[in-house]
C-alpha cells in the first residue's frame, strides 16, 4: 500500500466530512481527484482494509444494554460453542484469548432483560454453566482509530 | 425519546456510506428528506453523542496492527481516577473501562492496547505500569478472532 492510501485511511477515521461532496473535500486535502478517492476507497474495502464507512452508535445513549462476557470452553468444544454464541446478532465481538477464561464476547441488546434471556439461552444450548458478566461500570476511553505509518505495510 | 426519523437515520448510518459523489443525497432520497435535512440530523446525533464517531472502521489486523492485547489491572478504588487518567493518555490504549470483579476475577480495569506486534504492546504495558505504579496486571492476547461485526440498532421495529 502506498502513501496516498495511508494518508487517506488516517484522514477518514475521524471527522469524516459532513457536507454534500465529502469525497471531493477529502480529495482536495490529498491533492487527487474526487473519482480517484472513490476508486481508492472501493479498493481498500474490497481488500479488507476498511471494514465499514459509516456511523458508530453509542448503545447506551439509545437505551441499549451491553456487556462483556467471558467463558471457559474446553478446546475441543470451541467451534461448536462459538457457533451457537455467534449466531446472535447482538454478539458483535468474539475472541479466543490466552487465559483459563478463554472465550471473550460482547453482547448488546435492547434491554438488560434481553441480555439476560440470551445468556440463559446460550447456557442451555451450549451446556456451559458459568458465563462471567462484565458490564462496564465506568467508561474512561473509547477511540478506535489508528495513526497509520507507511512502514506498517512493508 | 427518538423520533421515527431519528431511528431511520440511525439505521442508515450503521450501513455503508455509498461510494458515489453525493452519498448523503442518496440516503436522503431513500428516507424521503432533503440532503440538508439529513446532514443536519447527522450533526445533531453526533453533537448529542448518539453517534460516537462517523468515519471508517479499519480491520486493524490488515493495516499492520498485529498486536491486540486486552490488559486487565487491579486498581484500588481510591486510585481509579488518577490511574485511569494516565492510562487513557496513551494513544495505543483504544479502550479503558472499569468493570465488576468476582471471587475468581480480581481485575477491575480493562484496557485494550493495539500495537504493531506483541513486543510493542508489552513495552507500552510496562510503561503504563511504571508511570501509574500499578504492578498487578495480566495481558490476554487474542489468538483467534471468531467474530467481529457491527451492531445493528433499531432493526427489530423496522421489520
Amino acid at each position: 500500500m502506498d502513501k496516498i492510501c495511508v494518508d487517506l485511511l488516517n484522514l477518514i477515521q475521524n471527522e469524516f466530512p459532513l457536507e454534500s461532496r465529502p469525497y471531493l473535500k477529502i480529495s482536495e486535502k490529498l491533492g487527487v481527484s474526487e473519482i480517484k478517492v472513490i476508486e481508492l476507497l472501493k479498493d481498500l474495502k474490497r481488500d479488507g482494509y476498511i471494514r465499514r464507512l459509516g456511523g458508530i452508535v453509542n448503545s447506551k445513549k439509545i437505551g441499549y444494554y451491553s456487556t462483556l462476557c467471558a467463558v471457559k470452553v474446553p478446546k475441543e468444544k470451541i467451534k461448536e460453542v462459538s457457533k451457537i454464541i455467534n449466531s446472535y446478532d447482538g454478539v458483535t465481538h468474539n475472541y479466543i484469548r490466552e487465559h483459563s477464561f478463554n472465550m471473550w464476547f460482547t453482547l448488546t441488546a435492547s434491554s438488560r432483560e434481553s441480555v439476560k434471556r440470551i445468556l440463559e439461552e446460550i447456557k442451555s444450548n451450549t451446556g456451559i454453566e458459568e458465563i462471567m458478566e462484565l458490564p462496564s461500570i465506568n467508561l474512561f476511553k473509547i477511540n478506535v482509530s489508528f495513526n497509520l505509518k507507511e512502514k506498517s505495510y512493508v | 425519546m427518538f423520533s421515527y426519523l431519528d431511528k431511520a437515520v440511525i439505521r442508515k448510518l450503521q450501513e455503508d456510506l455509498p461510494l458515489v459523489p453525493k452519498p448523503y443525497e442518496v440516503i436522503a432520497c431513500e428516507l424521503g428528506i432533503t440532503e440538508e435535512e439529513l446532514l443536519d440530523k447527522i450533526k445533531e446525533l453526533k453533537d448529542k453523542g448518539v453517534i460516537r464517531r462517523f468515519g471508517a472502521s479499519l480491520n486493524h489486523r490488515n493495516v499492520g496492527i498485529k498486536g491486540n492485547g486486552m490488559v486487565v489491572w487491579i486498581v484500588p478504588e481510591k486510585e481509579l481516577k488518577r490511574v485511569s487518567k494516565i492510562m487513557v493518555s496513551f494513544s495505543e490504549v483504544t479502550h479503558c473501562y472499569e468493570r465488576p470483579t468476582y471471587p475468581n476475577w480480581p481485575y477491575n480495569v480493562f484496557t485494550m492496547i493495539h500495537g504493531e506486534d506483541r513486543k510493542t504492546c508489552e513495552k507500552i504495558v510496562e510503561r503504563i505500569s511504571k508511570v501509574s505504579g500499578i504492578k498487578t496486571y495480566s495481558i490476554l492476547y487474542s489468538t483467534e478472532e471468531l467474530k467481529k461485526s457491527s451492531m445493528k440498532y433499531f432493526v427489530e421495529e423496522h421489520i
